[in-house]
C-alpha cells in the first residue's frame, strides 16, 4: 500500500504539471482526492490492514494527501496569477493619453487677488465692511473735507446722478459711515467698485476696484501707517519689497503721503518699465484728516487715525504680468482659464 | 507745471545734477513726473557760416555752398532753399547728424545731390523743432538765418548757439499748492529742500510821472468775489517780439511766444504764479473798470474768438457799458493787445477761487489763469506781480510806466497762527525730533515761530491746523526716516454671515466648474431689448448717469441677465467653443422716496457648450446643487407665472424656464436662452442662464449643520414604472410619491422617461426606483408592500397607473 500510495503521489504530481487550466486541475483534484478518489479507495482498503501497520500507512495517506492537496493549490496560484498576467498585459494602456477630470472653474483675477490682500487685512485684525456704490455726494465727498468746487474733485471725475448723488469714487464713503456708527477702535477694509469718468484704454477704466483701509484709536502714528503699509506689501510683493514714502496732498488726509514701489525691474536704478523713475506708484495713505474725524463725531484730540487705498487693478495686473486692463472685463474664457 | 531750470537758477543754486534734484525735490513733497532736455532730438549740428554760394549745374532751384564749420576745410552743402546768402550763419547739420524731419528725428548722412556731393545740411526752424513764434525774424520756408541775438561762433553747437538747450522739468502740482505753480514758488520748495538760500529779490521799477486816477478808475462791486483788484498804466507802448531770453523761458514752461506784453503777463504768471491781463484802455467805455457779476443775458466774445453766454453768478471785468473780460478765465476778443495799440492796462487781481471755478467749468473753458484762482490764491500776491509786470516793462524798453497804481485792496489782512507744538507732533507721526530741528524745518520754509505758534508765509493758503505743521516737519525731516511701527492692541476681526455666504456660493459654482466672471455695472438701455423686458416692465426703471461717457455705459443694471448674455455673446464671437461664466454683482434698483436705489446681490449664471453637452437640466442642476450646497429649505420648481417678480422671464425660452420658490419668496429663475434673445446677442446656439436672489436665498439658509446618524438596518429597493398623462409635471409625481411614503421612503430617483411604442400618444412612462428604509428595524417584505401600495393608490389620484 505504500507502493500504491506514492505511485498515486507520483502520478498526481505529474499529470498536475500538465493541467492547463482551473478546470483539469479541478478534475485531477476530484479523482486523486475526491470521495471516490483513489486516496479515498485506498483509505477504503485500510481495514485489511494489520494494527501495527494502520497507523503507518494512515499517516502516509494523510501526508499523501495533504502533498496533493498542496501541489493542487500551487498549481492553481500559479495558473491564476500567469491568467492575471495576462489579463494586467492585455489591459496595458498609453498612459500619456489626456486624463479625465471634472472641470473646475477659475475665480477672476481680481477675486482671486482680493482674496489674498483681505487675508492678510483679517490676520491683522482688520473686518471687511462693504457699502453702497451709488453714493451721496456727502458721503464721496463733503465729508472728506472736500466741499462743493473743492479743486480736488477734479483728480476724481465723477459720474452723476443728480446733483446730490453720484457713482462712487472711492470707498471712503464706507469709513465715514463706519466712523458714525462705530466707536474706536476701528480698524477695517473696504474693498469695491469704484467709478470714475475716465475712457477705457490699457490703463483706465470707467469702473475699478479699490481697497480702502482705516484705523483709528488713541495713540495711533504715521510710523504705524508705514508699519502697516510695508507689512502689507511685503506679504504681497515678497520680503525684498522696497517701498519710498512721498508726500502728497489728498483732503481728507493729513499728512498725506503716496507710496513707491521700488521698480523690481531695475531696482531704482530707472529704466523702461519705470519710465525711468526707478519707482512705482502703488497707494495714496495718510493721517485722517482731523475735521474728516470732527465730522464723524470722533474727537481728534484724543484718537488719531491712518486711511489707505490701493487700487485692485494695479496689484492685480502686476502680479500676473497683465499688460491690458481691459482683459479684466472682457472676461474671455481663454483669459479667465489661465488662473 | 514745466519748470525751466536755466529760470531757476536765476533764484536758486541747488549744487546738485538734475537727477538728484529731481529725486529729493519729490521726495520733499514737488513730484517730478520726467524731465528732459530741450533739443535734445538735435545732434552734431553746429553754427555755419556760408562762404559762397553758387547755382547747381543740373538744377534750376538748387544752390551749392562752401559753408565753414569752424574746422580746417569748410564742408560743401547742396541746398534748395533760396534765402541763403554769403556770410549769413546758419544752422549746419553736419554728416552723421540728427535732426528733426515732419516731427520724427531722423539722421543726416552725406550723398550727392543731381551729382554734387552734399555732406550735410542747412536746416530751417522747422528742423530744429522751433516755430516762428520762437525766432520771430526767420521766414518760414527757408533756412533759418540767426539774427543777432544767437551766438555767431562757427562751430559752436547749435543748440547752444540760439538757446535750445535748456533742461526743462515737469512736476505734479497737488491742489493744495497753487503757490508751486510758479518758478518763485519751486524755487523757495528748492531752496528749502537743499537747505541753501533763495535769492528772491523785490521787483523795482523807475516809472514816469502821471496820476492813475485821472486816466482810469476801478470799482470793485463784489468783495467776496474779488477781495482786491490792482492795475497800472503804460503808455507809449512799443508792440513787438520779446527778447530771445524771455522767448527761451516761456518755451521752455510750455508757453507760446505771442508779443511783448502778452509774453510779459505770462512771464509773470509763470514767475509769481499771478495770473495778469493786458488790455488796451481804448476799449474800456469811460476809462472806467467795473468788477461785478454779470447781468442776465450778458455775452462776451473772448480771446479765443467764441461767443459765451454769461450768467448772473458769474463775475465779469466790465467798462460803463459791457464786459471786457470774465474774471480770472479769459480776456475779451476786443480789448486785447493789437498791433496798434499804444497803452495797455495790467491788470494783477484776486478772484474767489470756487467762483472762478464754477464760470470756467460752466463756460467750458479752463485757462492757465483759471487753474491757479481756483485753487485759491493769497491777494497779496497781486502785488509783487504788478511790480514785476512794471520792472519788465523797462527792462524790455517796450514802454513807459505811470508810477501811481490803483489798488482796491479789500482783504482781510489779518493771519491766524497755528498751535506749534513739538510733542504733539512727535506723538502724532510717531517720531523723536528735537523742537529746534522742527523750528529749523519751517522756518527754511519762511514760517515765522512767535509765542508758542508757528504763521505761514502769505502764499501758503494751505496752512490751517496742527496736521498742516505736522506735515511741513515730516516733509523736510524726510518721510522715510519715520520709523515703521506695528499699530499696538490686539484686535479680531471676523467675517460677516454674507461675506462667508458670498464665499460659499463662489466656491461652489468654482467646484461645478464655472468661471469668475467681472462685468460693468453700467449697462445700455437697449440692452433691456435684448432681453426682450416688457416695455412696462419695473426693470427698465433705472438709476440713470448725467455724464455717462456713452449710451453702453448710461443705466446702472437692474437685472444682471444682460452683463451675462453679453459675455455669453463676447465669447461665442470669439468661436471660444464653450462658456461657463457666474458673475457675483449688485443690480441697482431705484426705491421710490428714497435718495439711495436699493443694491441688492445677485448671482448670474449663463452658458453654453458648442459641443453639445448642456441642456436645460445642466442648468437647473448648478442651480439646485448650489441651493443644496448653502443648506436651502425645501422648494419648489414651477414654470414662471404672469405674477413673478422676475421680470427676466420674458428672455428664456417659455417651455424651458422656471421659477425656484421656498416658503412663498422666488429664490432664482434659469432656463434656455429665448430664441430671439439668442438672435439679439447673436449667439448662434442654445444658450443657457439663471439669475439667484442671493439676499434671499441666504436669508432662508441655515447655517448650522448637524450630524445625522447613519442608518443602522439595511435598505429595500422598489423600482415602479408609470403611465401617465404627458402634461402631469414630475414634480407632481415625486412629490405625491414622497407623501404617500411617509417616513420610511429615504430616497426616490427618476431613471427613466419613455415615449412611443405601447404608449398611447397622450401618455407617457416614468420609472422611479423607490429607496425604503426603517430606523427601527430591517424592513419587512410587508412593510415596503403596503408603502408601495399606498403610494399607487396615491398615484391614481393623478391618474397615474402601475404599466404593466
Amino acid at each position: 500500500m505504500t507502493e500504491q500510495l506514492k505511485e498515486i503521489e507520483l502520478k498526481a504530481k505529474e499529470e498536475l504539471s500538465h493541467a492547463a487550466d482551473l478546470k483539469s486541475l479541478d478534475d485531477i483534484r476530484v479523482r486523486f482526492l475526491g470521495k471516490k478518489g483513489e486516496i479515498t479507495a485506498i483509505l477504503k482498503q485500510m481495514g485489511k490492514l494489520s494494527p501495527e501497520e494502520r497507523p503507518v500507512i494512515g499517516q502516509l495517506a494523510n501526508k499523501v494527501r495533504a502533498d496533493i492537496e498542496q501541489a493542487v493549490t500551487s498549481a492553481q496560484n500559479a495558473i491564476k496569477s500567469k491568467a492575471a498576467a495576462v489579463k494586467l498585459e492585455a489591459e496595458r494602456l498609453d498612459v500619456t493619453l489626456p486624463g479625465k477630470a471634472p472641470k473646475l472653474g477659475n475665480a477672476h483675477p481680481l477675486n482671486a487677488t482680493l482674496a489674498e490682500v483681505e487675508e492678510v487685512f483679517l490676520g491683522m485684525g482688520f473686518d471687511i465692511v462693504e457699502g453702497p456704490e451709488v453714493e451721496t455726494d456727502h458721503y464721496c465727498f463733503e465729508a472728506l473735507n472736500m466741499p462743493k468746487h473743492h479743486p480736488a474733485r477734479d483728480t476724481q471725475d465723477t459720474f452723476y446722478i443728480n446733483e446730490n448723488v453720484l457713482l462712487r469714487t472711492q470707498t471712503s464713503g464706507v469709513q465715514i459711515r463706519t466712523m458714525e456708527k462705530m466707536k474706536p477702535p476701528i480698524r477695517i477694509i473696504s474693498p469695491g467698485r469704484v467709478y470714475r469718468s475716465d475712457a477705457v484704454d490699457a490703463t483706465h477704466s470707467p469702473l475699478f476696484h479699490q481697497i480702502e483701509g482705516l484705523v483709528i484709536d488713541k495713540g495711533i502714528t504715521m510710523a504705524d501707517l508705514k508699519g502697516t503699509l510695508e507689512m502689507l506689501l511685503k506679504r504681497l510683493y515678497g520680503e525684498d519689497t522696497q517701498l519710498r514714502f512721498r508726500p502728497h496732498h489728498f483732503p481728507y488726509t493729513e499728512p498725506s503721503a503716496e507710496v513707491d514701489l521700488m521698480c523690481f525691474n531695475c531696482h531704482g536704478k530707472g529704466c523702461s518699465m519705470c519710465k525711468q523713475e526707478g519707482y512705482v506708484e502703488l497707494l495714496g495713505s495718510g493721517m485722517v484728516h482731523p475735521k474728516v474725524l470732527e465730522g464723524c463725531g470722533i474727537d481728534p484730540e484724543v484718537y488719531s487715525g491712518f486711511a489707505f487705498g490701493i487700487g485692485l487693478e494695479r496689484i492685480t495686473m502686476g502680479r500676473y504680468n497683465i499688460n491690458d486692463m481691459r482683459l479684466l472685463y472682457e472676461n474671455d474664457m481663454r483669459f479667465l482659464e489661465q488662473f | 507745471m514745466d519748470l525751466s531750470m536755466r529760470w531757476l537758477a536765476d533764484y536758486v543754486d541747488c549744487k546738485c545734477d538734475i537727477k538728484k534734484f529731481c529725486d529729493e525735490i519729490t521726495l520733499s513733497g514737488s513730484k517730478v513726473e520726467c524731465w528732459g532736455e530741450e533739443g535734445d532730438f538735435l545732434s552734431n549740428v553746429v553754427v555755419g557760416k556760408v562762404l559762397s554760394t553758387e547755382r547747381h549745374p543740373d538744377s534750376d532751384h538748387m544752390f551749392i555752398t562752401q559753408i565753414d564749420v569752424g574746422e580746417a576745410e569748410p564742408i560743401q552743402i547742396v541746398t534748395g532753399a533760396q534765402n541763403v546768402n554769403v556770410g549769413d550763419y546758419v544752422p549746419t547739420a553736419k554728416h552723421k547728424s540728427t535732426v528733426l524731419h515732419e516731427g520724427k528725428k531722423v539722421k543726416i548722412t552725406k550723398g550727392k545731390l543731381r551729382g554734387v556731393a552734399s555732406n550735410g545740411m542747412l536746416c530751417s526752424l522747422d528742423e530744429l523743432g522751433l516755430t516762428l513764434h520762437d525766432f520771430p525774424y526767420a521766414i518760414e520756408d527757408g533756412i533759418f538765418i540767426l539774427g543777432d541775438d544767437c551766438d555767431k561762433t562757427v562751430g559752436m553747437d547749435i543748440r547752444e548757439a540760439i538757446g535750445f538747450n535748456d533742461k526743462k522739468v515737469e512736476f505734479e502740482i497737488t491742489s493744495n499748492r497753487p503757490d508751486c505753480l510758479s518758478v518763485i514758488g519751486l524755487a523757495r520748495e528748492a531752496a528749502a529742500t537743499f537747505n541753501v538760500p533763495a535769492d528772491i529779490k523785490e521787483p523795482k521799477f523807475t516809472g514816469i510821472d502821471g496820476d492813475i486816477n485821472e486816466i482810469m478808475s476801478v470799482e470793485i462791486h463784489n468783495e467776496k468775489l474779488c477781495p482786491r483788484y490792482m492795475c497800472g498804466y503804460v503808455k507809449n507802448v512799443k508792440i513787438g517780439p520779446s527778447p530771445r531770453w524771455m522767448r527761451e523761458r516761456l518755451r521752455a514752461s510750455g508757453v507760446r511766444p505771442i508779443n511783448n506784453f502778452v509774453d510779459i503777463t505770462n512771464y509773470v504768471m509763470l514767475e509769481y504764479g499771478q495770473p495778469m491781463h493786458a488790455f488796451d484802455l481804448r476799449y474800456v467805455d469811460g476809462a472806467k473798470i467795473n468788477i461785478r457779476n454779470a447781468k442776465a443775458g450778458e455775452s462776451i466774445t473772448t480771446l479765443d474768438g467764441v461767443e459765451r453766454k454769461l450768467s448772473e453768478e458769474m463775475l465779469v471785468i466790465a467798462d460803463e457799458n459791457k464786459p471786457v473780460a470774465v474774471a480770472g478765465v479769459m480776456g475779451g476778443e476786443y480789448s486785447g493787445i493789437m498791433d496798434d495799440t499804444t497803452a495797455v492796462v495790467f491788470e494783477s487781481a484776486c478772484f474767489d477761487g470756487a467762483s472762478v471755478r464754477t464760470t470756467a467749468k460752466k463756460l467750458g473753458m479752463r485757462t492757465d489763469a483759471s487753474a491757479r484762482f481756483e485753487k485759491g490764491l493769497d491777494p497779496e500776491n497781486t502785488f509783487p506781480a504788478l511790480m514785476r509786470a512794471f520792472e519788465l516793462v523797462e527792462m524790455l524798453g517796450c514802454g513807459e510806466v505811470v508810477k501811481t497804481y490803483i489798488d482796491c485792496d479789500k482783504s482781510n489782512k489779518n493771519r491766524e497762527g497755528v498751535v506749534f507744538d513739538p510733542d504733539w507732533i512727535n506723538s502724532f507721526l510717531g517720531t523723536e525730533i528735537p523742537a529746534a530741528e522742527m523750528e529749523e524745518y519751517l522756518t527754511r520754509l519762511n514760517f515765522t515761530i512767535k509765542d508758542g505758534k508757528a504763521y505761514a508765509p502769505y502764499y501758503r493758503i494751505d496752512i490751517e491746523c496742527k496736521a498742516d505743521l505736522a506735515e511741513e516737519v515730516a516733509r523736510l525731516y524726510g518721510y522715510n526716516k519715520i520709523p515703521d511701527t506695528i499699530i499696538r492692541g490686539v484686535a479680531e476681526a471676523k467675517l460677516t454671515r454674507k461675506q462667508k455666504f458670498d464665499r460659499n456660493v463662489t466656491a461652489a459654482m468654482l467646484g461645478m466648474g464655472v468661471n469668475e466672471i467681472t462685468t460693468f455695472s453700467f449697462i445700455s438701455p437697449k440692452y433691456f431689448d435684448k432681453i426682450r423686458l416688457p416695455e412696462n416692465s419695473p426693470l427698465r426703471n433705472v438709476v440713470k448717469i448725467m455724464n455717462p461717457l456713452g449710451e453702453d455705459t448710461s443705466v446702472m443694471r437692474t437685472t444682471i441677465l444682460p452683463s451675462v448674455c453679453e459675455v455669453l455673446a463676447r465669447n461665442y464671437s470669439y468661436r471660444n467653443p464653450e462658456c461657463y461664466a457666474f458673475e457675483l454683482g449688485n443690480e441697482y434698483l431705484p426705491v421710490e422716496g428714497e435718495v439711495l436705489p436699493n443694491e441688492p446681490e445677485r448671482l448670474g449664471v449663463g452658458i453654453y457648450d458648442t459641443n453639445g453637452s448642456v441642456d436645460f437640466y445642466t442648468i437647473k442642476g448648478i442651480v439646485e446643487e448650489l441651493l443644496k450646497k448653502c443648506g436651502a429649505p425645501e422648494y419648489d420648481v414651477a414654470r414662471p407665472d404672469e405674477n413673478t417678480a422676475f421680470g427676466e422671464a420674458a428672455a428664456f425660452h417659455p417651455g424651458r424656464c422656471a421659477v425656484i420658490t421656498a416658503n412663498g419668496t422666488e429664490l432664482a429663475i434659469f432656463g434656455e436662452l429665448h430664441p430671439e434673445t439668442l438672435e439679439n446677442y447673436g449667439i448662434g446656439c442654445r444658450a443657457y442662464a439663471a439669475k439667484v436672489n442671493l439676499p434671499e436665498l441666504m436669508a432662508l439658509c441655515t447655517e448650522e449643520k448637524t450630524y445625522k446618524p447613519l442608518p443602522k438596518y439595511p435598505a429595500t429597493t422598489r423600482d415602479i414604472s408609470l403611465v401617465c398623462d404627458d402634461e402631469l409635471p414630475a414634480a407632481v409625481i415625486e412629490k405625491t410619491i414622497r407623501k404617500a411614503g411617509g417616513a420610511i421612503l429615504e430616497k426616490v430617483t427618476l431613471f427613466d422617461i419613455y415615449k412611443g411604442k405601447q404608449i398611447a400618444e397622450d401618455k407617457k412612462s416614468v420609472s422611479y426606483a423607490l429607496t425604503l428604509r426603517s430606523h427601527d428595524g430591517t424592513l419587512t417584505d410587508e412593510q415596503a408592500d403596503k408603502t408601495m401600495e399606498k403610494i399607487v393608490n396615491a398615484l391614481k389620484e393623478h391618474g397615474a397607473e402601475l404599466r404593466m
